[in-house]
């Protein structure tokens, strides 16, 4: 699905945010990103959609060379990509409509999206999803009447109408608290297997991380150190990604949550 | 040594705006020294401001009562034409401001455009509304229309300029949401920053007829027709009955229109 040749990042200050990373995501395989802040996992994700442009290596989704596209083009393949972020970046002083059917804006021509007068199917489809998220009676709510979560559906809402191959996700978690933050992770979860939804989510929360993934890459200073199973991650290899820390607490507590999680 | 031992001082002071003493000390002298000269150099002639009270006194009399009869047909006549010429300079201005307002964030546009539309909102505020109108007059001759040249002209400097600004400070997450999917450069500026600088220029716009109408009484006075010039021609054949009547009703649309605008402001935000 999404294939990252010695992708390199430098930006013009001269800090080298990604040191060409190699990375492939089959079709469907939703991995977790973690690292230390500053590790460029902000930068990676906005790389393959060129919010940033790399500075170096390819990228492909599917057989599109992502990194040589014009623009017109690079609109379409942005299409593709859902992208949903950290502070939710929803359009505040819009309705909860609006910003859902702004996902269709690569699809709609500029008339159509002035005067909001969305084709039938796509309003259709932001219902339904609104509905799937539980946030239907809020269609007509301005979006920062919402609370942290209800944002964060509807963020995902947004990314989803686009009917993507490949969501990246930002830090979904950072702004809410620890369970909502588990809601949203299932939810981000429950939607890409339903849809079938390759994904690479960043995220700072190694527990998180371990319960709602099925890979996990771990990067550090622009560089890959770790790929591999979620129950991979010792404390040697946390200590490898952020450094000399107390491990153990964190990895047990996964068990933990792992039983509960289980049970419930 | 234990911590408990150690002993720490007791008093602080807020670290200093300019660091160096010997900087901060010529600075504070320098301006004193520069003020007192200042105020040694300015001859006022005390006399002739006593001499200036009684007169001024007279002056202020003639304008008692002010006289809204006599000349009321060309009162109305100017005010209407005031106010003609701010709503058409107000609306024509802004519709020139959005592109050079877009044009002038630096978030939007590539340096050789933002330096373009800086310098031309540079250029429209250097000069003031009457120089502006002074320079109408004398390209198209007196009238109303040199006076809504020269206030469109004004109303860009402060208008794109405050665009810009809100455009520079809006989010930019949101912008890179909106761009994420997909969006057209028109779309993105429709979806995402239009909502976010929406508020701000409704109550930008009103305050800007609020300061056209004002100006277009001084614009009228070098030409640019309007009230300013039913204005000049009272002070000119000395009827400040009626000049006062003018100046009256001025404020009243002045109010009007700033109770208007701060309520308008409050409702779009």
């Amino acid at each position: 699905m999404l294939r990252l040749e010695g992708l390199k990042k430098r930006y013009k200050t001269g800090d080298e945010a990604l040191k060409g990373v190699d990375l492939e995501i089959p079709d469907g395989q939703v991995i977790a990103l973690i690292g230390p802040s500053g590790a460029g996992k902000s930068t990676l994700i906005r790389c393959v959609n060129r919010l940033v442009e790399p500075t170096g290596g390819k990228a492909f989704l599917g057989d599109i060379e992502l990194t040589n596209l014009s623009s017109s083009k690079l609109r379409k393949a942005r299409s593709r990509m859902g992208m949903i972020f950290q502070e939710y970046a929803l359009v505040e002083r819009l309705t909860v409509m609006e910003n859902v059917l702004s996902g269709r804006l690569g699809y709609v021509g500029f008339w159509s999206s002035f005067f909001r007068r969305f084709p039938a199917k796509d309003v259709q489809e932001a219902y339904r999803l609104l509905d799937r998220v539980g946030l239907m009676h809020m269609a007509d709510k301005r979006a920062d009447e919402l609370s942290g979560g209800q944002r964060q559906r509807v963020g995902i809402c947004r990314a989803l109408i686009q009917n993507p191959d490949l969501l990246l996700i930002d830090e979904p978690t950072a702004s809410l608290d620890p369970k909502t933050s588990r809601q949203i992770m299932r939810l981000i979860n429950e939607l890409c297997q339903e849809r079938g939804l390759a994904a690479i989510i960043n995220i700072h929360d190694v527990l998180l991380a371990q319960m709602f993934s099925q890979r996990v890459v771990g990067l550090k200073l622009g560089e890959i150190v770790y790929d591999g199973k979620p129950d991979g991650l010792t404390p040697d290899v946390l200590t490898e990604i952020y450094g000399e820390e107390d491990w153990e607490a964190t990895i047990e507590k996964v068990d933990d949550e792992n039983e509960l999680e289980s049970e419930a | 040594m234990s911590v408990a031992e150690q002993t720490f001082p007791s008093s602080w002071r807020r670290p200093p705006f300019i660091k160096n003493p010997l900087l901060r000390w010529s600075i504070i002298i320098g301006a004193a020294i520069y003020l007192a000269l200042a105020f040694g150099t300015m001859d006022v002639n005390w006399q002739r401001a006593a001499e200036g009270l009684p007169r001024g006194q007279r002056f202020v009399a003639a304008f008692f009562p002010p006289n809204f009869s006599d000349n009321l047909g060309v009162m109305w006549d100017g005010i209407f034409e005031s106010i003609w010429m701010a709503i058409i300079s107000t609306i024509a201005g802004i519709a020139l401001s959005i592109p050079i307002g877009l044009g002038a964030a630096r978030n939007l546009a590539p340096k050789w455009v933002y330096l373009l539309n800086r310098s031309i909102i540079g250029g429209s505020r250097t000069f003031p509304e009457v120089i502006l109108a002074i320079f109408a007059v004398k390209l198209f001759g007196f009238g109303p229309f040199a006076g809504f040249i020269a206030l469109s002209i004004g109303t860009i400097g402060f208008y794109a300029k405050l665009l810009a600004e809100d455009i520079e400070n809006m989010s930019a997450s949101q912008a890179e949401a909106i761009k994420a999917t997909g969006a057209g450069w028109f779309q993105w500026i429709n979806y995402a920053i239009q909502p976010q600088v929406m508020p701000r220029m409704i109550g930008l716009s009103v305050y800007r007829l609020d300061i056209n109408f004002r100006e277009s009484a001084v614009v009228g006075i070098v030409g640019g027709g309007g009230i300013g010039a039913t204005l000049n021609t009272a002070f000119e054949r000395y009827e400040f009955d009626t000049a006062a009547a003018i100046l009256l009703i001025i404020i009243g649309i002045v109010m009007v229109l700033e109770y208007t605008s701060g309520f308008l402001r409050k409702y779009v935000q």
